[in-house]
């Protein structure tokens, strides 16, 4: 039984890791206190709540775990009487997509990380997307990122923000992420930078309904000037999004 | 749980013993929300949180504790619980939280 308790804790930590939606339920009182059961999104499940009635159920719940994406706590009533559950739900980190291996994007990895969030920077620029710059991202991508974009496919917990101020980087990774279901497209750039790019994102074929998706001047109003400032701004217009306390 | 791996990690790797405590529920307002963790080494070091600071001191105490008796525990923390003047939680909330010792691999 230990064996397997450790078989099982360690595949969920080896999950929440690498980004695997996965979820775990214990038994929090009764005969069996302590007691896990390991839950895949595919309906797969290992190990046992030491009771056919709290594994029947949990296994019953997870599909609902795994749609809601927040943890449940239910009690089960049993032969033995009444047994206290949790079924803790672990979903894959929202990925932050950074275009722009700049001083900015050094303070918002910063901040997207304490934040949960995994960190991807990509920069075609070689110079600026050196490794010793950017420890402390989860990845570091020296290529271009409308083809990076192209290849791994960006997806609803997708946040993307371009800080290169260079458009010929810029403009082709904004049009991909604008053509995907993102949820956060962010731009750096004044209003007037920003009424250039709107120009030459039409003339690549995307509708002003498309482009005003792009958070420009991108940030929340914070009076920020340092580049650390700016990624405050950024990190909080983002939480902001994700909170839904903007669109 | 992402944020405390790498905790983890170098703690196996010093050779101690790990217990985790859940916040596995939540009656009124609570600081963290369910689901939040907090680890504790054997030696007593302390990573992530569950209530934000309030009932930390008083949750490593029963985490050395479980990891000694090798049992879990249910706990009570908030204005309902008797040790609330010394360890409740600043908000009047109550929460649950449940302290398991880790298996060691």
């Amino acid at each position: 039984m230990a064996g397997t308790e450790a078989s099982i804790y360690r595949q969920f930590e080896e999950a929440v890791r690498t980004g695997r939606l996965v979820a775990m339920a214990t038994a929090l009182t009764g005969p069996t206190i302590g007691a896990k059961m390991l839950l895949w999104p595919d309906g797969r499940s290992e190990g046992s709540l030491g009771e056919p009635t709290l594994d029947a159920v949990t296994r019953e719940r997870a599909a609902q775990v795994f749609t809601s994406l927040r943890p449940e706590r239910l009690t089960v009533e049993t032969a033995g009487g009444p047994v206290e559950l949790f079924i803790d739900v672990q979903p894959p980190p929202p990925r932050l997509w950074i275009v722009g291996a700049v001083h900015i994007a050094a303070a918002l990895v910063t901040y997207a990380r304490t934040l949960g969030f995994y960190t991807i920077v990509i920069d075609p620029r070689t110079a600026f997307a050196a490794p010793e710059r950017f420890p402390h991202a989860d990845e570091l991508i020296a290529r271009w990122p409308d083809a990076v974009f192209a290849e791994v496919g960006l997806d609803e917990s997708a946040c993307v923000v371009v800080l290169t101020h260079d458009e010929k980087i810029d403009n082709p990774a904004l049009a991909m992420a604008l053509r995907s279901p993102a949820r956060y497209i962010g731009a750096l750039g004044s209003r007037r930078t920003h009424a250039k790019r709107t120009a030459a994102l039409k003339a690549l074929g995307l509708e002003e309904a498309q482009i005003a998706r792009i958070h420009a001047p991108i940030g929340l109003d914070i009076g920020a000037r340092r580049p650390e400032e700016i990624a405050l701004a950024i990190m909080a217009e983002i939480v902001a999004v994700m909170n839904e306390k903007r669109e | 749980m992402r944020e405390l791996l790498l905790t983890l990690e170098r703690w196996r790797a010093e050779q101690k013993r790990i217990a985790l405590a859940t916040v596995v529920r939540i009656y009124g307002s609570a600081p963290l929300p369910l689901g939040s963790k907090m680890a504790i080494s054997s030696t007593g070091e302390m990573a992530g949180s569950v209530s934000g600071g309030c009932v930390e001191s008083a949750v490593v105490q029963e985490a050395l504790e479980a990891l000694r008796s090798g049992r879990p525990k249910l706990l009570t923390y908030g204005i309902a619980d008797e040790v609330a003047q010394s360890v409740g939680l600043a908000c009047g909330g109550v929460i649950e939280v449940f302290v398991e010792p880790l298996p060691e691999f």
